[in-house]
């Protein structure tokens, strides 16, 4: 399983370093988010190129599953 | 077509944003300035004495509104996240360049939109340079600029910009002898403490709900293709430019309009510094009041850098005036222009290095 840890950066980072991750469209990955905003922006990211988007709260972050 | 949350929240915030800013100035705020960040933080410069430009000293009441509407709310929603750490001298000095480039242009990037719906040309200058700027800073971005990551803090440090506005506001009503205020000028033009200060909270609460921001909405059409974050840009617009109509206040053209100048060259590169240097800090410095108020240390400190350059660009006499931009302003857009590119280039080195 792939697994990007963006705890930490701030707007729109998360996004970008998910981006990156996708370029060669995986099959899955993990994106751990600790803001809202980071939270909103990834799962939007990731929606509008195909992924479906599951969530689940981990001590004040949060996983996201992208899967295709 | 299905409308998302995030869209809906967005258009929402741009109709109060917009109805907000119409409303400030028939109260008293100075023409097509019901809000402007860049402006207001320098009228608090003036009043508490950073900087004696006799004309621009006020405690403008509507940015520690927006700074305790979104810290209220992000308690409230359980938002609050208190950290810091990511290159808070850098991020000082950077915010100190962004105001003095937005005092070069006349107006934050908020302004910037709200003088386009009165029909002030001379901001179209500005929107192309803004473009270039979020343009330029995009790219740095993509590959690979960074300020660090922040950790977390403490909930007193997270909260501290949020005590000093409490503490500001509690000055002007009850000891406004300690401060300064212009009896002349665009300090001088305010609406009552009150109204301010209620529409300071308002769009304080809904800029934090929608996450508005005028820099991030064109980064992502750039960076992501994605429209959502734009849409709040267009909602003001839009919302400004109804009101304008129809209270008679939309006047187009270049010359005669409030608190601008009409040298496109300066007015262009004045936003090319706000557009860069706001992409670099993460948002505009309506964001940044608003990321202050729930808990970022980080935009506490680039708040407290459009302070700073706000008192510098008025004791060197690098902000324009409505004769146009003086040869000292010039020049500092150009060096901190530099200054920008510089610290693009060496982060995006440096990280570039790492990953290798």
């Amino acid at each position: 399983m792939n697994m990007l840890d963006t705890s930490g950066f701030s707007c729109p980072e998360p996004v970008i370093m998910t981006k990156k991750a996708l370029k060669d469209r995986p099959a899955s990955l993990d994106v751990i988010v600790d803001n809202v905003a980071s939270r909103e922006n990834v799962t939007r990211y990731a929606e509008a190129t195909g992924y479906s988007v599951k969530r689940t709260d981990k001590d004040g972050k949060w996983i996201l599953s992208l899967t295709r | 077509m299905k409308i998302s949350a995030e869209r809906r929240n967005l258009i929402l915030t741009g109709a109060v944003v917009g109805a907000a800013a119409f409303i400030l100035v028939l109260f008293g705020n100075p023409g097509n300035m019901g809000f402007c960040i860049a402006c207001f933080l320098r009228d608090i410069a003036g009043s508490l004495g950073l900087q004696s430009t006799a004309t621009v000293q006020y405690m403008r009441p509507e940015i520690l509104g927006l700074v305790l509407g979104a810290f209220i709310i992000s308690v409230i929603k359980g938002e609050f996240n208190p950290r810091s750490g990511s290159s808070p001298v850098i991020r000082f000095l950077m915010g100190a360049g962004v105001s003095i480039g937005a005092l070069v242009f006349l107006g934050c990037p908020l302004r910037m939109v709200l003088r386009l719906a009165a029909g002030d040309l001379n901001a179209l200058m500005g929107l192309i340079g803004f473009v270039m700027g979020v343009a330029a800073g995009s790219v740095c971005l993509h590959l690979g600029f960074s300020l660090g990551r922040t950790r977390e803090t403490t909930r007193l440090e997270g909260s501290a910009i949020s005590i000093i506005s409490i503490i500001l506001l509690i000055i002007l009503a009850a000891a406004p002898s300690l401060l300064r205020f212009s009896t002349s000028g665009p300090g001088s033009m305010r609406a009552p403490v009150a109204a301010s200060l209620a529409a300071g909270l308002l769009v304080g609460v809904f800029a934090q709900r929608s996450r508005m921001c005028f820099a991030g909405g064109l980064r992502d059409l750039f960076l992501i293709r994605d429209t959502t974050l734009i849409t709040g840009f267009i909602a003001v617009f839009l919302s400004a430019l109804l009101l304008n109509i129809a209270g008679g206040k939309f006047i187009l053209g270049f010359e005669g309009q409030p608190v601008a100048h009409t040298d496109a060259l300066w007015n262009i590169m004045g936003m090319v510094v706000v557009g860069f240097g706001s992409v670099l800090l993460g948002g505009c410095p309506l964001r940044q009041l608003i990321l202050a108020g729930e808990g970022n240390s980080d935009s506490a400190v680039t708040v407290l850098g459009l302070v700073a350059g706000g008192a510098i660009a008025h004791n060197f006499s690098l902000a324009s005036s409505t004769d146009g931009p003086t040869d000292g302003g010039k020049a500092a857009v150009m060096l901190i222009l530099l200054f920008f590119i510089a610290v693009a280039a060496i982060s995006i080195y440096m990280n570039r290095r790492k990953e290798n």
